[in-house]
């Protein structure tokens, strides 16, 4: 069974503009101890996915299924119970901490929420600092000491404190440096390795998830446009917007990057108030024709076992 | 012949009630029309500050200019007055900052915002100013141009907005443009779209490009010539090819093995460096960098390293380096 599986999810936005369809039928499944990489551009959904998964936004349509358990008529205890086996890491550490708590009094809440016993949870809080590479002393101390990889560690301790089974990581490591992305990256597999914990990776970075995931997700205005393996997605894409967004993700080798054949996508994302009828894509697609302006593509497999969402795959 | 723009020594000092920092510590580069120049380094290590430097653009208070000289087509920036840099930015060179949705004015038409650096230098009244606007947004690529003249900023994307700031910059044509993380805001394939327009308006108009970034994927696909900073200093400067093939300063080499190279064999882990960038007013004596370094020697924590020449075309500033 899978840890995590998703039928056919929809998230709406009543907005002054009109109705956002952020996320529009996606469907996916994410295994025990996978790393499953989310990635698209900004507008995407990907994040609204994430915090959908954890019951911080609401679903107007289909089944966000944790552990055999369909999250949506969740509460009060129960309720308690899936977010015990769901957390998430966020993209701003700083944002995401209350600046007027002591490290040591962020990271015990989940604890104390869940029913934990003062002294124990203090002992566990010692225990999760050890384990993100945070000094003792750091728990008597606030975040704005902290320098944006150390918050972002003690974010991730947060995260930890009730053993979780899945981590939502929504960019993690977007807001740091490129030798604390490094180290932040290194410490997540670590984690990983060690607990048996699963990641939902969302990133707009590619060379990130390539690094960290399994299985690669990619998103395009609300839709999920094609899934699969880290190495088929990397070698042999199939959709022509995974296409365009692996030749558009700058390569750190400047003698590939001359050598590489491009052909960089035109135009911008619609807007979701206003998506293309038809394909999503098909607005800014090389290869659109006709049918794709009214017929919108379904998830098919592919020859290497993925599945992606185009007429000519 | 003189080089578009040469800067020499150049120091900046943060005065502030903490002591004074030295935020840009004798900082010396040249760059040649047509060139682009990457200054690469993390938060703080005084990157966007070398740039302010060389515009006359830094908040003073704090920041001042202690020290060296911004040869601008052979004249000196650093003594001039306000009034004189005023007619020069904008003209003889230009800049594009990262977030282009803050730079711009939002109570402000496009087209406003274009003619008026047209017309504040000159070059144009306002009747031929609108043309000449609409020629710069086609130019900038802008999708569907004429209908973006009257448009505020909060009606653009990102991309577009970066597109303003690029026609903006490169209106009156100057020598030298200095382009401060200007994608790191944008989506990759918007970012894509920019750096290709850059280095096509580079081309063209052969400008000099100092091109600041965090993104060694950016770096690799734009620079010609790399200057990497640590503290606000100068650690190495190298041609592309030769830096990321030989890396030499152990900085350099914990930045690129930190950056994930997508396609290649998938290392089990990425080389991270320890620790992080010391704040300018608790830099260790010696190499700023000894504390972090996997190479360090007990000269480094106590000497601090001057640059030397390893190979022609090369600057390292490094004991380990120079021990071999």
């Amino acid at each position: 069974m899978s840890l995590l599986a998703l039928d056919d999810v929809h998230v709406h936005f009543a907005t002054a503009g009109g109705l956002v369809r952020a996320v529009n039928g996606v469907s996916l499944e994410l295994a025990v101890g996978e790393t499953l990489g989310l990635v698209g551009e900004s507008g995407c959904g990907k994040s609204t996915l994430g915090k959908a998964i954890v019951k911080l936004v609401p679903i107007a349509g289909g089944a966000i299924v944790v552990d055999g358990v369909d999250i949506a008529p969740l509460k009060g205890e129960r309720l308690g119970e899936m977010r015990r086996k769901v957390q998430m890491i966020f993209q701003d550490p700083y944002g995401s901490l209350n600046p007027r708590s002591t490290v040591g009094r962020s990271v015990a809440q989940p604890l104390l929420v869940a029913g934990w016993k003062k002294d124990a949870a203090a002992e566990r809080v010692d225990t999760l600092l050890g384990w993100v590479g945070l000094p003792v002393d750091a728990k008597q101390r606030y975040p704005h000491e902290f320098s944006g990889g150390q918050r972002q560690r003690i974010g991730i301790a947060r995260a930890l404190a009730l053993s979780p089974r899945l981590i939502i990581c929504d960019e993690p490591v977007s807001a740091l440096d490129v030798s604390v992305r490094a180290q932040v990256i290194n410490l997540l597999e670590d984690l990983k390795s060690e607990f048996g914990v699963s990641y939902l990776f969302i990133s707009h970075d590619l060379s990130v998830v390539e690094h960290i995931a399994d299985r690669v997700a990619v998103m395009y205005l609300g839709t999920l446009v094609e899934i699969g393996g880290r190495d088929q997605i990397w070698r042999n894409p199939q959709h022509p917007y995974t296409k365009a967004l692996l030749a558009a993700a700058p390569v750190a080798d400047p003698k590939a990057a001359r050598a590489r054949q491009r052909t960089i996508l035109q135009g911008e994302l619609p807007s979701p108030i206003d998506p293309p009828p038809g394909c999503p894509f098909q607005s800014r697609c090389p290869i659109a024709e006709a049918r794709c302006r009214h017929d919108k593509p379904a998830l098919r497999a592919t020859a290497d076992g993925g599945l992606a969402a185009c007429h000519f795959v | 012949m003189t080089l578009p723009l040469e800067v020499t020594d150049l120091s900046t000092t943060l005065f502030t009630r903490r002591g004074e920092m030295k935020a840009v510590d004798g900082l010396s580069l040249a760059v040649d029309a047509g060139e682009t120049v990457a200054l690469v380094g993390e938060s703080g290590c005084g990157k966007s500050l070398s740039a302010l430097s060389i515009m006359r653009l830094l908040p003073d208070p704090p920041a001042r200019i202690v020290g060296g000289a911004v040869a601008l087509n052979g004249r000196d920036l650093v003594t001039l007055p306000e009034e004189v840099m005023l007619a020069i930015r904008g003209k003889e060179i230009g800049m594009i900052f990262q977030d282009p949705m803050s730079s711009l004015n939002p109570v402000t038409t496009v087209e406003k915002q274009i003619a008026e650096v047209l017309m504040a230098h000159g070059e144009l009244g306002r009747g031929q100013a609108r043309a000449r606007v609409h020629e710069l947004l086609e130019l900038v690529g802008m999708p569907d141009a004429a209908r973006r003249l009257d448009a505020y900023p909060h009606q653009l994307s990102g991309g577009m907005c970066q597109r303003v700031m690029i026609a903006m910059a490169i209106a009156c044509s100057p020598s030298v443009l200095i382009a401060d993380e200007p994608t790191t805001a944008l989506d990759v394939t918007v970012q894509a779209q920019v750096l290709a327009l850059l280095k096509r308006l580079q081309a063209d108009a052969g400008m000099a490009m100092i091109f600041i970034t965090h993104d060694l994927g950016v770096v690799a696909e734009t620079a010609d010539r790399v200057v990497v900073m640590y503290a606000g200093r100068k650690v190495e400067e190298a041609s592309v090819d030769a830096l990321f093939e030989t890396p030499l300063h152990p900085y350099t080499v914990g930045l690129i093995g930190a950056t994930p190279v997508p396609g290649a064999a998938r290392a089990d882990r990425l080389a991270d460096i320890p620790g992080m960038v010391p704040p300018l007013n608790a830099l260790p004596q010696g190499c700023a960098f000894a504390p972090r370094c996997a190479r360090v020697m007990e000269r480094c924590r106590h000497e601090r390293p001057a640059l030397t020449r390893p190979a022609p075309d090369r600057l390292v500033a490094c004991f380990a380096v120079e021990q071999g």
